[in-house]
């Protein structure tokens, strides 16, 4: 890396607009209302991006650069057939009930909808898992940057901790979400001449299917079939089911680190457009991610950089700063560095920002000290954030003691994520089942990814890939939890229907949208991009 | 909530693209050899001069159209 006084100054220019809308929003946090959902205020466009930059952590962009550098286009079913589908799904079907019921947060509707036990389970799982994963950003851009800038290590975890827990404390969520905005912006302006610059270095597109290692990466489709046939190990019904349905899913619909960016919208509509306007973006990301780990595999002056010659295999997490180191000059670097910079703290933001939440609300309100005014769970919100920031720090600790980052994550994702969805699925759309059956499904779905994922560690069962191992991992979890929620089910006493009014989908008035414009309505918008999303699909089969 | 949020993004657009168009011009071409020999800094500037103009203008008729 070559970076000069301009590029530091880049860097610098970012921080102080950071930090400088945590201030300018400082006065209007008057209760915990304004900081935990922004008063609900915020316009469908703005929340929809945060929804869509919330999850462009670390991993989203270095991991799927990466994995394309690895696997090729098979990386695009994570786009086209996981985020596209379930980002419609929650948009239209799912945010009626999150934001009708005007609940605070995702485990607060599970008390609304089962009981109070099903809610903290999943507040404190939910809650351990976002510590566990904030750190991961952290980490990972420590890491980074002591490799490109030798910057030492702790200095950059700290400082940038410290300035993700300046703007949330100053402004709450409606800080966070407007960073989120900016910082959308930032990535996509900061890696969009990656593509450029790196077709036009392996001589467009036909130029780049010649030069990749062979013809099977420059297909999304071609070798679902079987198994043997790609890279990842993965045939059609663990991609299909385990990826595109059980993962994807579970993310997408229950996550409350990107619920939550739909909770803050200003009204219905706004609510459900919000992942709709995510979509969008979303859809055109592999642009972004892996054309340029396409190209790092294929363009010579790149790929001896990915070339670890004591392992004598490639390193492929470095796919994206190489491309970066390698194309971009001083002055074009600054952006590109900040862009990184900036998808850390955006995923960092959206851990910090749902953990405080779910924290405040769902554990320390319900549990430990009720029945305080306001003010209280106001001040309460702005204390957590900084001990999730505090305890990120921490656990960029424990993941430098982890040698692989997707192994680490993907054992938090398995246990707490997958199950999830069927319980959701069940009590939303099922007025039958029981407030108990909630719980047990939940457990034994938590308990069921654990056992699953002992048993392939200590190599009882095995797969192609560690990836195929997450898959159906996700499936055993999601199947478990279904299946063990219904049986309890039909030994438990059914809820009152009165009292599921607004929470289950046959019991629930339909959102009336036709006063709305065509284009402003969720139906309307989410055939349009799944049909788009199939073209691509076809386009890139 | 009070803040347009498009105009903190217009002025950082602006300020990154001027930056990006003054030191394309005034630094030594031979940096762009890695960037295939094209200007990348010129050119990229000024797309995200005019993106940052685009989304303050919007900014500011949103807050001309608010006052009395």
């Amino acid at each position: 890396m070559h970076p000069q006084f301009v590029d530091y100054t880049i860097i610098a220019i970012y921080f102080v607009f950071v930090l400088g809308i945590g201030f300018a929003l400082r006065g209007r946090m008057k209760t915990s209302e304004d900081f935990f959902l922004s008063g609900r205020s915020i316009p469908g466009w703005i929340t929809g991006l945060a929804f869509m930059s919330a999850n462009l952590g670390a991993l989203e962009v270095m991991g799927h650069a990466a994995n394309a550098a690895k696997y090729g286009m098979f990386v695009n079913h994570f786009y086209w057939l996981a985020a596209m589908p379930a980002m419609c799904f929650v948009g239209v079907f799912m945010m009626p009930f999150y934001y009708g019921s005007k609940v605070r947060s995702v485990p607060e509707f599970l008390k609304r909808r089962y009981d109070e036990k099903t809610r903290t389970l999943n507040a404190l799982s939910f809650a351990v898992m976002t510590l566990l994963v904030s750190g991961v950003d952290l980490y990972a851009m420590a890491i980074l940057f002591q490799r490109l800038l030798n910057w030492p290590f702790w200095t950059s975890v700290v400082a940038s901790a410290l300035v993700v827990a300046i703007y949330i404390y100053l402004g709450g969520l409606t800080s966070s979400i407007y960073n989120e905005v900016l910082q959308f912006f930032l990535i996509v302006f900061g890696f969009l001449p990656l593509a450029i610059l790196g077709l036009k270095a392996v001589g467009g597109f036909a130029g780049l299917q010649a030069k990749l290692p062979n013809a099977g990466y420059a297909h999304t489709w071609a070798n679902i079939w079987r198994a043997d046939m790609n890279p990842m190990g993965i045939n059609w019904f663990g991609t299909i089911f385990g990826l595109g349905f059980v993962l994807s899913f579970g993310y997408w619909c229950t996550d409350f680190l990107v619920i939550q960016r739909g909770l803050a919208a200003k009204d219905m509509p706004a609510a459900q457009r919000t992942p709709l306007i995510a979509a969008v973006p979303k859809m055109f990301f592999p642009l972004m991610v892996i054309l340029p780990g396409l190209v790092a595999i294929s363009y010579e002056p790149v790929r001896q950089l990915l070339w670890d010659p004591a392992k004598s295999q490639y390193n492929y997490n470095q796919a994206l700063p190489a491309m970066l180191g390698s194309l971009y000059p001083s002055g074009l670097l600054g952006i590109g560095l900040t862009a990184l910079l900036a998808s850390f703290m955006s995923g960092m933001a959206g851990n910090v920002t749902a953990f405080n939440t779910v924290w405040t609300f769902d554990i320390y309100q319900t549990h430990i000290n009720p029945g305080k005014p306001d003010r209280h769970y106001l001040m309460m919100g702005k204390l957590a954030t900084v001990f999730a920031v505090a305890a990120g720090i921490l656990t960029a600790f424990i993941v430098l003691q982890f040698n692989n980052l997707m192994d680490y994550l993907q054992l938090l994702f398995a246990f707490f994520n997958a199950p999830l969805f069927g319980t959701f699925l069940l009590g939303m759309f099922w007025k039958r089942t029981s407030a108990h059956s909630g719980f047990w499904g939940l457990l034994s779905g938590i308990f069921a990814g654990a056992v699953h994922y002992a048993l392939y560690h200590y190599k009882m069962i095995t797969y192609p890939s560690d990836m195929a191992a997450n898959f159906y991992q996700a499936i055993v979890a999601f199947v478990v939890c279904f299946v063990v929620t219904i049986v309890v089910t039909f030994f438990t006493e059914p809820r009152k229907e009165a009292e599921l009014v607004g929470l289950v989908y046959s019991l629930t008035p339909k959102p009336r949208n036709q006063d709305l414009p065509w284009y402003e309505r969720p139906g309307i918008l989410a055939v349009g991009i799944l049909g788009l999303c199939v073209v691509l699909n076809i386009i890139f089969w | 909530m009070g803040l347009d949020i498009r105009l903190p993004i217009g002025i950082i657009f602006v300020v990154y693209g001027l930056i990006l168009i003054v030191f394309g011009l005034l630094t030594d071409p031979a940096i762009f050899a890695r960037s295939l020999s094209v200007n990348i800094d010129l050119w990229w500037g000024a797309a995200m001069l005019i993106f940052g103009l685009f989304m303050g203008g919007l900014a500011l008729r949103a807050s001309r159209q608010n006052r009395p």
